[in-house]
């Protein structure tokens, strides 16, 4: 159509097909990529399905998550009234004692729910997962596709809601990492191999939560004028500058968070001891 | 270092179908691919049809798929794939095919028409529009697009999905949304028109789900997933998923009303 | 028979870069109904890849600066053999061009007030050149075309039709444009009556019949061997021109480019922008000598620097130095390096070097030169932030075209017919600066849609008669590249020809012997040669059918550029001094009593037949013309001592 004009909608085509549809080039294969492609998604599938099981072991054990000072990040805060105590930790018994199965059930729907409709998550899963697409360039292998546009998928918008709760629990994280500067007997002033852990799953914590292309909308990017706001506007550059490195640091954070959760465990369950450097 | 024969397979036909045809042909130092097709013209197959124009990567019209990836013929260079290695061309495959290497793109012309153009401001005059460097950056970096159309080629949203072309105007044309709404004097607001609310309704931003695609094939580097996709998604979240928001301007429009 | 398929239009504009689309728009706004042709797809124009920026005296960068001054540098840089009322016009005119863009969208890099910023460039001597980094040629042809779409928009809200009122063909060629014919039958004469076209996609015929046509086809680099011009350059408007019976003005004047990349040899050709040499980049050759200090000509003196030292502060503090003689006009640069490589201090790639890696930070050479940056690295690996370019001339633009009315952009001698931007003659005198180009491109393109819509609505009572004659002769013609076979009977016939052979050997051929340094016995053998080319091109012969055939395509165009070709030998070869794009070994000077001369090509064959293949005739003829007097208040703007190089006597004292 050398007049670029008609739309596609004016002559009918076949209802699917993709690249192997009616008008397309007449090629059988799905694709004719060379290179290992399905290597990004299977390793992505791979991680991701490590964390789950994982964490689904450690959410539901509702052992193991407290050795003084430290508390699980999977456990914290911890809502319910069977919980362990924690001195001056971040239990608060909310929940009675009707809540009979793990507390942590309570609170990781939050940081699940942040990293579920994040925006590098959903590519993560939507390639590693769901095959759609599988790669750049591969056929995918659904014969329909509705996107974000339906039930329940357009629920993806609400990250930003997701996004404020991960602030608080960023913030309760960040307590729970001052509290690791106390010995086991909650005296302050002291720091062991723990604290180490915890200072770096909360920068990591904390830079993944920052990064987050909900956070940069709000801090600047929805203005039509930086000029006019010179503060959101360096915000929005600082937002933008993490952001660009918004999947490493999710995969950091997951990696950091997971260890976090591990460490303690070794220690509560006895099969290592905190070395303390003072 | 000296010329040598490449294998190349090249796909020729037209809509009624064809199929890869294999080619022996010379490669020089510091070629590229197209260059190699235009061998072929000159040398084995006159009337090998190809699309091209300015040969330095900055028309955006020799877009094909080298090896199942969407590239420009005129930024491949051939050191990048082994001697040995047999070099597969094909027309891009989400687009009708015309012949050989030669695709139908008018569904980037049709979808080009459906974004509404740039609103000038009232009451400003040519020659008194002031914009700051930093509010024109934004768009600036989208207005950088060559319409190689690449990204709508490698898009699932319609390359494997014939039916959305409908509903679905491609990461260039989302972009090109974005770009009017972060254009600091687009006036359409003024005039009613809200380019974040028309980007989920009439434009089918809600088809993307970010893979990133469109990203990863833009010759020209543009960011078109995180910088224009995703705060355009923030943008409408911000009209229609933001019940704060949402509540505010009902109540603006009630007080207005009244 | 004349079986095509017929539209009528009231203005039909050939080419869809920066002066067609404008063209286009002023048409359309001033109520014509406009159709574009182009080959290539609507966007992709050459335009496309003009960097440096628009010139326009906005005074945004240096409150000094005027249209008068923007004038002067104009004169100055086209060493006075401008049509001086179009530089007038250009000058004052370009500003409204660039803000108008505004208002359709554009967005220029801006300065710290938010206006728009301007840089600098060879031969202005304010800061001028309107710019978005060094993509300028693509925020221009974006503009334009969303200004068109976003006429069609509203052609669609009013008609339900998007193209009602304007529509682009693109990929479709005009082959032919067609003219009444009086009562004897003969088109000499006659008046426009459309254009013959066919599209590129199925090879089909079609006429569009419209009382005015606007060529803004761009130029004729394609014809020469190292090029930064797009296979569209072909000079398909020069030569529809000419067979229309429009003169072509001054075809002698070819730009090269002084930078060019010159490796790998794929890329030989592609521009480097002028822009690495007015942020900073300094030429050398293979000694390490920023040898342009020594090839400042005498008329330039005054205004450039005499020691590196000073030409170094001068990016700082333009108001007290003197610019760096790397910022001279474009044909002073490309000859130096010409020089420099014919003496052996040249590049290992037989170029010189262009160094931008020592003279600014890696940062702000991505920041500022951001294409260059990527075109370096993937078309030749060379990180330019790192070490150096080589560069040498290549064929860019060329000054000469359609003869024109200033005002109206109308073409002498062909009622209907009019011409803008590359194609056409005059503006640019002998050499056209940087930056020029693009402001041409709107400014004229504007008047020539402007200009051809007036003289559609005025002959909207009685529309010219199509001439069902001349479309079965381009029908003929176009399709003779299929049965050149069957020609073979023809008294010295031979095999058919191939096409792709033989753009190359008049590609060689324009290259060695009609190129940057001229020679009468070289030119001469040039002749000859296209001469032959000429004989060979009638027996051009292509495999296959009308569908998108590259091989066909090139055999049409063929055509146009053996024409314009001559023209170039022709004209060259009769112009016995050297000025601007025009360079002769045999007569190294600039000579006064040329600058009154503008040299006119017609066809041989006023018919517009081309069975005219003897050699030594050949198909153009040449006539001299001398120009109008510059208008004294014009003459004012110069200082006396300057006017005295370029004037002869009996004009200063008129």
């Amino acid at each position: 159509m050398a007049t670029g004009t008609e739309s596609p909608a004016t002559e009918p085509r076949p209802e699917s097909g993709g690249v192997r549809g009616g008008t397309r080039a007449a090629i059988a294969a799905p694709h004719l990529r060379t290179d290992r492609w399905w290597l990004a998604p299977a390793g992505t599938a791979a991680g991701l399905l490590a964390f789950i099981v994982y964490s689904t072991w450690r959410a539901f054990a509702n052992a193991d998550y407290y050795a003084a000072p430290y508390v699980s990040p999977f456990y914290s805060p911890c809502l319910a009234e069977n919980c362990e105590p924690m001195k001056a930790g971040p239990n608060w018994e909310i929940f009675g004692s009707w809540w009979g199965i793990s507390p942590a059930i309570i609170i990781l729907i939050f940081p699940l729910g942040f990293r579920l409709t994040c925006y590098y998550y959903r590519k993560a899963y939507y390639r590693g997962f769901w095959a759609s697409p599988p790669a750049c360039a591969v056929a995918e292998p659904h014969k329909k596709y509705s996107g974000e546009t339906r039930f329940p998928l357009v629920l993806q918008n609400i990250h930003r809601y997701f996004f404020y709760a991960a602030l608080l629990v960023a913030g309760i994280l960040t307590y729970d990492t001052v509290l690791t500067f106390r010995d086991e007997n909650y005296a302050w002033g002291h720091m062991g191999l723990g604290t180490l852990v915890f200072l770096v799953n909360i920068v990591l914590i904390w830079a993944y939560t920052i990064s987050c292309h909900s956070c940069r909308h709000i801090v600047g990017g929805k203005l039509k004028h930086f000029s006019r706001h010179p503060v959101r506007y360096r915000m929005w550059q600082w937002a933008g500058k993490l952001n660009a490195r918004h999947m490493q640091l999710a995969w950091a954070s997951l990696v950091s968070v997971a260890l976090a959760d591990f460490y303690v465990y070794l220690v509560a369950s006895g099969a290592f001891d905190d070395p303390r450097f003072f | 270092m000296s010329g040598y024969t490449a294998h190349f397979k090249v796909w020729r036909g037209d809509v009624s179908g064809g199929g890869l045809e294999d080619f022996e042909v010379e490669v020089n130092e510091g070629e590229v691919v197209l260059d190699i097709i235009h061998r072929l013209q000159a040398t084995q197959t006159p009337d090998l049809a190809v699309r091209w124009n300015c040969k330095a990567g900055k028309c955006g019209s020799c877009s094909a798929e080298i090896n199942g990836r969407p590239r420009l013929m005129c930024m491949t260079r051939m050191s990048v794939f082994d001697r040995e290695e047999t070099i597969t061309v094909t027309p891009l495959r989400a687009f009708p095919v015309v012949r050989d290497l030669v695709t139908d793109v008018g569904f980037n012309y049709t979808k080009a028409r459906e974004v509404p153009a740039f609103v000038p401001p009232a009451g400003v005059a040519p020659g008194e529009y002031r914009m700051m460097q930093e509010d024109v950056d934004r768009s600036q970096e989208f207005r950088k697009c060559i319409e190689c159309f690449l990204c709508q080629d490698t898009c699932h949203v319609v390359r494997d999905h014939e039916e959305n072309k409908q509903a679905f105007a491609g990461p260039r044309f989302l972009m090109r949304v974005a770009e009017l709404d972060m254009h600091p004097l687009d006036a359409a607001a003024e005039t009613g028109l809200d380019r974040k609310t028309t980007a989920q309704d009439e434009h089918g931003l809600g088809y993307c789900n970010i893979t990133k695609c469109c990203t990863e094939v833009c010759p020209e580097g543009i960011k078109i997933t995180d910088n224009a996709l995703i705060p355009l998604k923030e943008r409408a979240a911000d009209r229609k998923y933001d019940p704060l928001v949402w509540l505010g301007s009902k109540i603006r429009r009630r007080s207005s009303a009244g | 028979m004349s079986v095509v398929d017929r539209q009528e239009w009231d203005v039909v504009v050939v080419g869809a870069g920066g002066a067609g689309l404008r063209a286009a728009i002023e048409a359309r706004e001033r109520g014509a109904r406009t159709a574009v042709i182009c080959k290539s797809l609507f966007g992709k124009a050459h335009t496309v890849m003009a960097e440096g920026g628009i010139a326009a005296a906005m005074a945004n960068a240096n409150e000094n600066d005027s249209w008068q001054v923007h004038f002067r540098d104009t004169m100055r840089g086209g060493k006075f053999l401008n049509q001086w009322r179009m530089a007038e016009l250009h000058a004052q005119e370009a500003p409204q061009r660039v803000w108008e863009l505004e208002t359709w969208g554009a967005l220029f890099d801006r300065t710290k007030d938010g206006r728009i910023s301007q840089r600098n460039f060879g031969g202005h001597e304010y800061p001028r050149l309107a710019h978005v980094g060094d993509r300028t040629g693509l925020e221009l042809i974006r503009t334009l075309q969303q200004k068109i779409v976003s006429l069609q928009q509203e052609d669609f809200r009013e008609t339900g039709d998007y193209e009602s009122r304007l529509k682009i063909f693109q990929e479709c060629t005009v082959t032919r444009v067609l003219k009444t014919v009086s009562d004897s039958g003969s088109a000499a004469g006659g008046r426009v009556s459309g254009v013959f076209a066919y599209e590129r996609e199925s090879g089909r015929f079609f006429v569009l019949e419209a009382p005015a046509v606007v060529i803004a086809t761009g130029g004729i680099g394609k014809s020469f061997k190292v090029t930064s011009n797009s296979w569209e350059y072909t000079g398909d408007g020069h030569a529809l021109a000419l067979l229309a019976g429009a003169p072509l003005l001054n075809m002698e004047f070819v730009q090269f480019h002084p930078t060019g990349m010159v490796w790998p040899p794929s890329v030989k050709g592609i521009l480097v922008t002028e822009s690495v040499r007015g942020d900073g980049g300094v030429l050398r050759n293979s000694d390490g000598k920023r040898f342009m200090f020594d090839y400042i000509p005498d008329v330039f003196k005054e205004k450039y620097a005499e020691t590196e030292e000073e030409g170094d502060r001068w990016y700082d503090d333009p108001d007290h130095n003197r610019r760096p003689p790397e910022l001279l006009p474009r044909d002073e640069v490309a000859r130096a390096i010409n020089a420099e490589v014919k003496e052996g201090r040249g590049s290992p790639h037989g170029g010189v070097f262009l160094d931008v890696s020592t003279r600014m930070p890696a940062e702000v050479i991505k920041r500022r030169l951001p294409s260059m940056y990527h075109q370096f690295k993937e078309l030749a690996d060379v990180d330019i932030t790192a070490e150096a370019m080589e560069v040498g001339p290549t064929c860019h633009y060329v000054m000469g075209g359609v003869a024109v009315e200033s005002d109206t952009a109308a073409a002498r001698g062909v009622p209907g017919l009019y011409a803008a931007g590359e194609v056409a003659g005059g503006m640019h005198g002998s050499n056209r600066l940087g930056g020029n180009s693009l402001s041409d491109l709107l400014v004229f393109g504007r008047r020539a849609g402007w200009h051809a819509a007036e003289y559609a609505a005025g002959a909207a009572g009685a529309r010219p008669v199509v001439d069902d004659v001349q479309i079965d002769a381009a029908a003929a013609e176009a399709l003779r590249p299929f049965s050149a076979e069957a020609e073979i009977e023809e008294p010295k016939g031979g095999p058919p020809e191939n096409p792709y052979t033989l753009h190359q050997e008049l590609q060689q051929t324009m290259n060695d012997l009609v190129g940057i340094i001229r020679r009468e016995a070289e030119m001469e053998q040039a002749l000859e040669k296209l001469a032959e080319l000429r004989v060979r091109a009638r027996r051009a012969g292509v495999e296959g059918h009308r569908q998108f055939n590259p091989g066909w395509h090139l055999a049409l165009d063929l055509r146009n550029m053996l024409l314009v070709s001559e023209c170039v030998a022709r004209a060259a070869l009769e112009r016995t001094e050297s000025r601007g794009g025009h360079t002769r070994e045999d007569h190294p000077g600039m000579d006064r009593t040329w600058r009154r001369i503008n040299l006119l090509c017609a066809l041989t064959d006023p018919t517009g037949g081309l069975a005219a293949t003897d050699p030594v005739r050949g198909q153009i003829a040449l006539t001299r013309e001398t120009t109008e007097p510059v208008r004294a208040d014009l003459l004012a703007l110069f200082d006396k001592e300057e006017l005295v190089k370029y004037l002869a006597e009996e004009e200063l004292y008129e």
